[in-house]
């Protein structure tokens, strides 16, 4: 009896025969899309697929690589079925379980279920905990000329640089190609510090510092976003990194390290009495003044940052006013209350906080 | 003799009962009940992530979303539907009369049934919204005071309390009450899964029962566990809720494998292929199973040595999952295919967990998953295992087992409108979500600026994310619609070797007027080559033809 004798239902074969093609087009369609998506360029993104520094390159050679892997593998096995498929018997004929085919199938069984998988994952061991985890470490104390602290908050980022008075928030400014300690803390719930673009992530836990290292290759901007869910804003929860000449990062450095000035206008005296002496203070820090809240981020240079509230709007001036009124509506749930001011009052506060350069 | 008490009918027959017959299709109900409710705050939530800054839910009700659909697939969903299946059918295919402890079978039900109850009665109050992992100090009373919480912690402990209950009956019933001859060797391969959920089930549950009930100490007594001011540790949560999460992902596909490995025989028209092997390596997944926690927690300070020692524990797990894909590959081959439905849904299986188990490795590897961890790629990864795994496998279940359930074949025509519906609508909502999460798009926003270039992949996953629902409801109407009218099943329209084919469809009360006498692991195949050599009708050949055989 002919056990091998193709379909001969017919019709019937169609719907399945499809399930095998189409089965395999949509494996072709998916690692394309993946492709297009490695391929599209982003100015000041945060993808992990422009890396701009040696470690993040390092991991996406590394992921690259298992990709390969994984779809030889997945097309393997889906070829595998195909041809399962192709060749099965007619339906109704006793199958005759031949020796040397049961020797075929097990075969299959040790070399792809277990030969192969034991020798990929073996190379994998070594090249990622040999080559990439070098790289990605942390440097030790006193390697680096420049050191950071960045502490997560609901939801912002304040940014210290110990040695300097200097204090941010949301934007890191970095010297170009020098590398950075990076010291992460949290004052309250998991946050995760995050640039793809520089490095891998790591989490800020309550008790336990946590450090990184960040090195740009090329001056420009990177963005972050917190990675561990921390809260109702964790979607407005991003930072931009500055990697600058380093001319240009020591002035920016200096800078911030100054209080601020004394407000000149009237109007801007008025607006720091306002500041002073609604609940602003409470919260924010602007050092030249008393005001010394420890809340909300540092807005001693408010001036020199491009955006608001951990990059959710520009700070432009039509944004600061709409966020001071309503900081509700940009960032629902976030600490700020909105404040009731008169018009004068309001006015003079933002004259105020132009000033803030 | 006070003689046999009247039969219930009605209502009260399903409240009271202790069948684990009408107990398993409760089961099914409840949990399909939970997957509507799961699906639909899914789909809520891809329609707020459809295009950049959309307003459609604000960002508490989508974190409420998040918390309730994960909570809800896990613990409503996937855990207590395999409960429903192996209480149906663990009894059926081992040959036996009923589960262990009946009663406490009835009572595993309502103590799930009242745990969901609870859960979703904090809808009406402040739902949770901290993510379904509930981490502190997030979960703590200082930053979720909501009482949401605590309606998640008593969640845990009632459907716990009823999985474990549930589990130590599988436990007790398999080993006590298989048909005489059913040895270890000849266990059907779903009563392997069922058995090894149960262990898993035993083994994890303390300590998310433990960890629950510390976080309800420190959020209403005051105590510290989690709170690093009183001298406790946030990454206790961590270790506590992984000891438990990672083997409760096994817990939800062991007995998935169990299915294929009963469907794909029956529709290759051959032997299983490795037995053995496939029933070893479901052994040997739990085993590994239990010490992989911490690839959770590859991003938290911990020395890289523990990173390697948890990379190499998670690598280990992908050589018996390896035999196990090979085992059913070489199981289909040279067979004579018979594609009905569930055989759609095994195969669909199988391609789709192999992509889930792949991107695992792939996380697996701590340099990578630094970059990978918390971002859309994990998510696509989970839905892979979960949905493309579990629940297609669940599928594939429910078409195989629905006439036996209900006495009625389910349409083949809608059950093929329903796999390709649900096929394409999976792959082309999370497939996409791999880019996601590589181009940086962190998981758990509600919303997203735009000019990351995500615009366009959340677009065709939230599109996908409908043509997977559709599919589902095919499948839904399909069933209700069979139920009455489908065609009349008999006792085993598959042609099938296991022992639940060998009575009526549905089965009677006592399940098994005769049992036969077990002599391998396909029973059906013994009866039906006895029944051909002997011309005698099917009944007569349930008492061993010979002493001893």
């Amino acid at each position: 009896m002919d056990t091998r004798g193709r379909d001969l239902r017919g019709k019937r074969a169609a719907p399945a025969g499809s399930l095998v093609r189409r089965l395999l087009l949509l494996a072709g369609l998916g690692c394309a899309l993946l492709l297009i998506a490695g391929c599209g360029q982003s100015q000041g993104g945060q993808s992990t697929l422009h890396p701009a520094s040696d470690q993040s390159r390092k991991i996406l050679h590394l992921f690259w690589g298992m990709l390969a892997a994984a779809v030889v593998v997945f097309i393997g096995a889906v070829v595998l079925l195909a041809i399962s498929y192709r060749r099965r018997n007619r339906e109704g004929i006793p199958l005759v379980e031949a020796e040397n085919e049961k020797a075929v199938s097990s075969g299959l069984v040790v070399a792809f279920g277990i030969v192969i998988p034991v020798a990929c994952l073996i190379v994998l061991f070594f090249i990622a905990n040999i080559g990439v985890v070098k790289a990605t470490d942390a440097p030790a104390p006193g390697q680096t000329k420049m050191n950071v602290t960045v502490i997560g908050h609901q939801w912002f980022w304040e940014v210290r640089y110990p040695g300097s008075a200097a204090v941010t928030a949301n934007e890191i400014h970095i010297p170009v190609k020098t590398p950075v300690n990076v010291t992460l803390k949290t004052a309250d719930v998991i946050h995760s510090f995050w640039v793809p673009e520089l490095n891998k992530k790591v989490d800020m836990i309550p008790g336990h510092p946590n450090t990184l290292e960040l090195y740009a290759d090329h001056v420009g901007m990177y963005r972050g976003q917190c990675a561990e869910f921390c809260g109702l804003q964790h979607a407005h929860m991003s930072m931009a990194v500055y990697a600058d000449p380093p001319a240009k990062f020591r002035a920016w450095l200096a800078n911030m390290a100054k209080p601020v000035a004394p407000p000149a206008s009237p109007q801007a005296k008025a607006g720091e009495q306002v500041f002073l002496t609604q609940q602003c203070a409470s919260c924010h820090t602007i050092r030249g003044t008393s005001a010394r809240g420890t809340i909300g981020p540092d807005l001693t240079h408010l001036q020199t940052r491009n955006t608001l509230a951990a990059l959710t709007i520009p700070n432009r001036k039509g944004y600061l006013g709409a966020w001071v009124i309503d900081p509700q509506h940009f960032k629902p749930g976030n600490k700020m209350p909105g404040l009731n001011l008169s018009g004068a009052q309001f006015s003079n506060l933002l004259t105020f906080l132009e000033g803030l350069k | 003799m006070r003689g046999l008490p009247d039969r219930k009918t009605g209502w009260l027959s399903w409240l009271s009962t202790t069948d684990h017959k009408k107990i398993g299709l409760m089961y099914i109900y409840a949990t399909f009940l939970f997957f509507m409710l799961g699906g639909v705050e899914a789909l809520l939530m891809r329609l707020q992530l459809a295009q950049s800054q959309n307003t459609l839910i604000n960002p508490q009700t989508y974190e409420a979303l998040v918390t309730m659909h994960g909570t809800t697939m896990i613990f409503l969903f996937v855990v207590p539907v395999l409960a429903g299946f192996g209480n149906y059918f663990v009894p059926l295919m081992i040959g036996a009369r009923d589960m262990a402890f009946p009663r406490l079978n009835a009572l595993s039900f309502w103590l799930l049934v009242f745990g969901g109850i609870v859960f979703y009665m904090s809808v009406f109050f402040t739902p949770p919204n901290t993510g379904w992992t509930f981490y502190a100090p997030l979960s703590d009373s200082a930053f979720s005071p909501s009482n949401g919480v605590d309606a998640w912690i008593f969640l845990i402990h009632l459907t716990g309390l009823s999985s474990v209950l549930g589990a130590i009956n599988f436990v007790a019933t398999i080993h006590n009450m298989r048909a005489r001859g059913m040895g270890w060797a000849r266990m059907p391969l779903f009563i392997w899964g069922i058995l090894i959920y149960s262990y898993l089930l035993i083994l994890a549950l303390p300590s998310v029962a433990a960890a629950v009930t510390m976080l309800l100490t420190d959020r209403h007594f005051g105590t510290g566990f989690f709170d690093v001011a009183q001298g406790g540790d946030p990454l206790l949560w961590q270790h506590l809720f992984w000891f438990f999460g990672h083997p409760e992902v096994y817990i939800m596909i062991l007995p998935v494998f169990g299915m294929i490995s009963e469907i794909i025989p029956v529709f290759s028209r051959k032997p299983v292929f490795g037995y053995k092997a496939i029933a070893a390596s479901t052994a040997a997944i739990a085993f590994l199973g239990m010490l992989v926690w911490a690839h959770h927690m590859f991003t938290t300070p911990t020395p890289i040595v523990v990173l390697a020692f948890f990379m190499l524990s998670s690598f280990a797990i992908a050589v018996p999952t390896g035999i196990k894909i090979f085992n059913w590959i070489a199981t289909m081959w040279r067979g004579a295919l018979v594609f009905k439905v569930p055989m759609y849904f095994a195969v669909g299986f199988i391609a789709q967990f192999l992509i889930g188990g792949i991107s695992g490795v792939m996380s697996a590897v701590f340099p990578v998953d630094w970059q990978l961890q918390d971002t859309y790629y994990i998510v696509a990864h989970i839905h892979y295992v979960l949905f493309g795994g579990s629940v297609f496998g669940i599928f594939a279940g429910l078409y195989y087992w629905f006439p036996k359930m209900s006495g009625r074949m389910m349409n083949e025509t809608l059950g093929k409108v329903s796999f390709w519906l649900m096929f394409v609508g999976f792959n082309m909502t999370f497939f996409v979500q791999h880019a996601l999460g590589l181009e940086g798009m962190p998981r758990r926003i509600y919303t997203y600026q735009s000019g990351y270039g995500w615009d366009t992949e959340n677009l065709i996953s939230t599109i996908g994310s409908f043509i997977l629902a559709a599919g589902i409801l095919v499948t839904l109407f399909n069933a209700v619609r069979s139920v009455k009218t489908g065609k009349k099943a008999g006792n085993d329209p598959w042609n099938a070797n296991t022992l639940e084919w060998f009575t009526p469809s549905p089965p009677p009360e006592n399940n098994f007027d005769v049992i036969p006498r077990i002599r391998s692991a396909e029973p059906m195949k013994d009866i039906r080559r006895e029944v051909a050599a002997a011309g005698r009708p099917a009944g007569s050949v349930a008492q061993p033809v010979a002493p001893g055989t």
